[in-house]
């Protein structure tokens, strides 16, 4: 079971009390881009996800504890987390990635 | 050699010291004219079909770790095909009509073993979405029928059918065509007949990048130990797809999750068929050993670990042992995870890609063991023809631009 740290919270949580909810920074389109885009722009917005072997930006949701979300960044084949951060925040650059690995 | 009970005589009288290797261990040539990527037993399947269907023997299956190590190796061996769509009912349905025949076919014994998978009822929804099943399988030709909770305990005695339970038994659809199949024997097969036919198997050899000309055809791959030239090249890579075809350029609506299973301590034959409980969530059978083999479903987070969380385990047996409390003192042996490519639909994508030359066959998730021999042969079909077949069109990559997608996840509400 993975160990979370909610930045809400500021604490190391059980993953029991989260719920995973897919790819970080997919934006949804307003409706002035809806009624201009084609089928395929709507597929990839759907459908299409990175599902990266390194480091992935991700959504969690504190479902059992403050009941906020929030992102992540996850090495997907160690499942170990290099930081989480409030969803009103850019994605962070690999150079910012790498320093938090440092930490 | 052929396997016969002669040979197994001769073999016996000589002490079983002169068996020879069952097909050799490869190193690349330069090029050929079909290679598979992942030696599966999706993978080397389609290497047989190519080879002896369509007479394409010039061709090379890569694997970068070892012969049906991925999820052929690791999963619950589950075959069905009772599935609610027409377009599911026809390449499931085909792949158990190619089970019926494989050991011959191959001359080897894969263990098929039409047992039947029951699927309990255990509340009205439950009985309402089974027998709509059952009927739009019979309107399919695919083999499903009803059973009342007495039908069930006859054919399952260990099943208690008291309906003062918290899950009580409320019917079953049962499938008799359907079982499970020995996974080793499947790869090892499809390997051993494919490489009489002249394809290279060849083992530790991690495909890395896919080298394209000036029109955006493939020529070929990069692997550890080289690149190695291709006219066309064949993707089933199960849950690494999406990192192989990133090589391509190509984005695909997949995500990657792991899976496990576990198997207990052998005991005596107890459980004659393969049980599915899609309301309390377990599914289980008890495999020739006598070990019970046991699903769990995914994690809920992506990932490539090819491990998944104790939670998850601990979550499963307490399913099992609600439905069959006689397995609490069972104890497990051994449990593993694999990694399991998921499309948004739930059905597979099998077919041509975007960039010429280059096809693919993934997406099975959760239960692609059973199709093996019909996503091989329709892979092997798609790649000969530059075209899809008729079975496999509809599980084409466009469904996800264009709308029609084959929502078995909607409809089964259940992994396998
Ligand atoms: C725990 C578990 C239980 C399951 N239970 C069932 C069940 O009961 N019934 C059912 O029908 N299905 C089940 N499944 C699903 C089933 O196992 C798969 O759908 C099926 O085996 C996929 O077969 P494959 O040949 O495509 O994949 P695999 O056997 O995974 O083969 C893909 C191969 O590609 C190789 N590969 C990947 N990337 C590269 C690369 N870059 N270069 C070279 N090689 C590469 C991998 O090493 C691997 O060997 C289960 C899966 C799991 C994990
Ligand atoms: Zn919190």
């Amino acid at each position: 079971m993975l160990l979370i740290h909610c930045p809400h919270c500021n604490e190391e949580r059980p993953e029991l009390e989260f719920a995973y909810a897919g790819e970080a920074h997919i934006v949804r389109p307003n409706e002035a881009e809806q009624a201009e885009m084609s089928d395929a722009d709507w597929s990839k917005f759907m459908f299409i996800r990175d599902n990266i072997r390194g480091d992935h930006a991700e959504r969690w949701w504190h479902a059992h504890g403050c009941n906020m979300f929030f992102n992540a960044i996850r090495n997907t084949v160690t499942d170990k987390f290099t930081m989480t951060y409030k969803v009103c925040q850019k994605r962070p650059t690999e150079h910012q990635i790498k320093v938090a690995k440092n930490d | 050699m052929k396997y016969s009970a002669r040979t197994l005589f001769s073999q016996a009288l000589k002490g079983h010291k002169n068996w020879p290797e069952q097909f050799p261990n490869k190193e690349p040539q330069k090029d050929y004219d079909v290679v598979i990527v992942g030696a599966g037993g999706h993978g080397l399947g389609a290497a047989y079909y190519l080879a002896k269907k369509y007479g394409i023997t010039n061709v090379a299956v890569v694997e970068k770790g070892w012969l049906g190590g991925g999820n052929t190796g690791r999963n619950t061996t589950i075959i069905r095909s009772n599935y609610l769509f027409d377009e599911s009912a026809g390449i499931y349905d085909h792949a158990v009509d190619l089970w019926d025949g494989l050991s011959q076919e191959l001359n080897y014994n894969v263990m098929f073993s039409k047992r039947g998978v029951l699927m309990l009822a255990h509340n009205v929804h439950d009985v309402q979405s089974f027998q709509r099943h059952v009927h739009a399988n019979r309107l399919n030709g695919v083999d499903n029928k009803w059973l009342t909770p007495e039908e069930c305990k006859k054919f399952l005695p260990i099943l208690d059918i008291s309906q003062d339970r918290r899950y009580p038994v409320m019917g079953g659809a049962l499938q008799m065509r359907a079982g499970t199949a020995r996974h080793d024997s499947v790869a090892w097969g499809y390997a051993r007949a494919a490489s009489a036919l002249g394809v290279d198997i060849i083992q530790n050899c991690m495909v890395t990048g896919i080298r394209r000309g000036k029109d955006g055809a493939v020529e070929g791959v990069e692997t550890q130990k080289g690149f190695i030239g291709a006219k066309k090249i064949g993707v089933s890579a199960a849950g690494n797809t999406s990192v192989v075809m990133d090589m391509a350029g190509l984005r695909f609506p997949l995500e990657s999750y792991p899976l496990q299973a576990l198997v207990s301590e052998p005991v005596k034959p107890v459980l004659n068929c393969v049980v599915m409980s899609n309301a309390v969530h377990a599914y289980i059978s008890q495999s020739d050993k006598g070990e019970l083999v046991i699903g769990a479903g995914t994690d809920q987070y992506t990932s490539y670990s090819q491990r998944g969380a104790l939670h998850i385990l601990e979550h499963t047996l307490m399913s099992i042992c609600e439905i069959f409390p006689i397995f609490k003192r069972q104890r497990m042996l051994r449990s593993w995870g694999g990694i399991v490519d998921v499309t948004p639909d739930r059905s597979p994508i099998v077919g041509k890609t975007p960039v010429p030359g280059l096809y693919v066959n993934c997406g099975w998730g959760t239960g692609g063991f059973k199709a093996t021999p019909g996503a091989a042969d329709m892979l092997a079909y798609t790649i000969a023809h530059d075209a899809p077949h008729k079975i496999n069109a509809p599980f084409n990559l466009d469904r996800f631009v264009g709308g029609r997608l084959i929502d078995e996840a909607a409809a089964a509400a259940v992994a396998h």
